[in-house]
């Protein structure tokens, strides 16, 4: 478990030093997302304690959320004058983002769906 | 009133007690999101945070000193993120053998939400502070922010921007895709993670674990496309 954990923060540590040394355009845990899974793909497996320490924290993914979401609404007041262009963009692109991106990919994916099961029934 | 006032001041002054309200916060919202049959409406972050707001804002407690306990469950965001691999190495096989179709809705999905957040904003007369902070609004949060100060923007209400697309996906995501019949799993993820980022990637994973592949690795590709496509973007049109 200690290991494991250990494995994800200095994952986490090198995304971190890499994109700022470089000034790239990721968050440092997106990039530590990248070396893990390189690390993974050299191993061919997932150790089982990583696999276990990594789903116990994507089990509660949302829960993380949470205080940056409590420090945003306390700043709800930002939205102010332009309160009507924001709530129409917000809701008007999200719909028609999910919507295209869906879309596209559900019909260009098609030939690469085999036997298996990808269909969702939520 | 008084002794329970003393109390709250005791017990505020360390970080055990916001810690705890967070979670409790996030059961009750887990509780009355599963009691309703799981209606997307009721998305527990959404719930957690409306309760948390109202108690913060009754006892008068500001922000910094609630984050003071919360700070611990702030932190898991990096690791959780660092192992977001964990599904995309699993389900990789079925990630690679979709890669063309992957990249091509994720870049276009992404020009959508640049397009239609500023196209909307700009034909209802929003500022051009608050179309620069609309603009990344898709993109998980420091990233958003960094392209909206680099831009001119204002990153604080990016911020804001970018958790509310964050919640709505959540909230409105499954419902949009229910109504277009989208049954693909990779589909709904790839929707999901482009549009909203950690939070719609913590909604897919929660359903599926293709999903949550493809959600995750849309967050992160999305944030790439952006902060290379959005100050082009920028400089052609405005």
């Amino acid at each position: 478990m200690l290991s494991a954990l250990t494995l994800i923060l200095t994952c986490q540590l090198i995304g971190e030093l890499v994109t700022r040394f470089f000034g790239l355009p990721l968050p440092g845990p997106v990039a530590g997302m990248a070396l893990l899974f390189a690390l993974l793909v050299l191993r061919g497996s997932v150790p089982e304690t990583v696999g276990a320490v990594g789903d116990a924290l994507l089990k509660n993914l949302s829960l993380l959320f949470v205080p940056a979401g409590v420090g945003v609404m306390a700043h709800l007041g930002l939205i102010g004058q332009d309160l009507l262009p924001i709530t129409v963009a917000l809701i008007g692109s999200t719909v028609a983002t999910i919507a295209v991106t869906a879309l596209l990919m559900s019909r260009l994916a098609r030939g690469s769906l085999s036997a298996e099961a990808v269909k969702a029934d939520e | 009133m008084s002794d329970f006032a003393e109390v709250w001041v005791y017990l505020s002054a360390s970080p055990l007690l916001f810690l705890t309200l967070t979670l409790a916060a996030f059961q009750a919202g887990s509780w009355i999101y599963q009691r309703s049959g799981y209606k997307p409406f009721l998305n527990p972050v959404m719930t957690a945070v409306i309760l948390l707001v109202a108690i913060l804002t009754l006892t008068e407690t500001p922000y910094p000193a609630y984050f003071e306990g919360a700070q611990f469950v702030h932190f898991l965001l990096g690791p959780a993120t660092v192992a977001l691999a964990i599904p995309l190495y699993r389900q990789f096989e079925r990630v690679r053998r979709s890669a063309l179709a992957l990249v091509v809705s994720l870049i276009s999905g992404s020009l959508t939400a640049i397009g239609t957040a500023v196209g909307l904003g700009w034909l209802l007369g929003a500022s051009r502070e608050t179309l620069l902070s609309l603009a990344p609004k898709s993109v998980t949060a420091p990233v958003a922010m960094g392209i909206t100060e680099q831009l001119g923007g204002l990153p604080s209400l990016t911020a804001v921007l970018v958790i509310l697309t964050g919640i709505l996906g959540a909230v409105i995501g499954p419902m949009v895709l229910n109504l277009l019949r989208i049954r693909d799993w990779r589909a709904r993820g790839l929707a999901l993670g482009t549009a909203s980022h950690g939070i719609g990637t913590a909604r897919a994973l929660q359903v599926n674990e293709l999903a949550g592949a493809f959600s995750g690795l849309a967050m992160g590709l999305n944030a790439l496309a952006t902060a290379i496509l959005l100050p082009v973007l920028w400089r052609l049109f405005f």
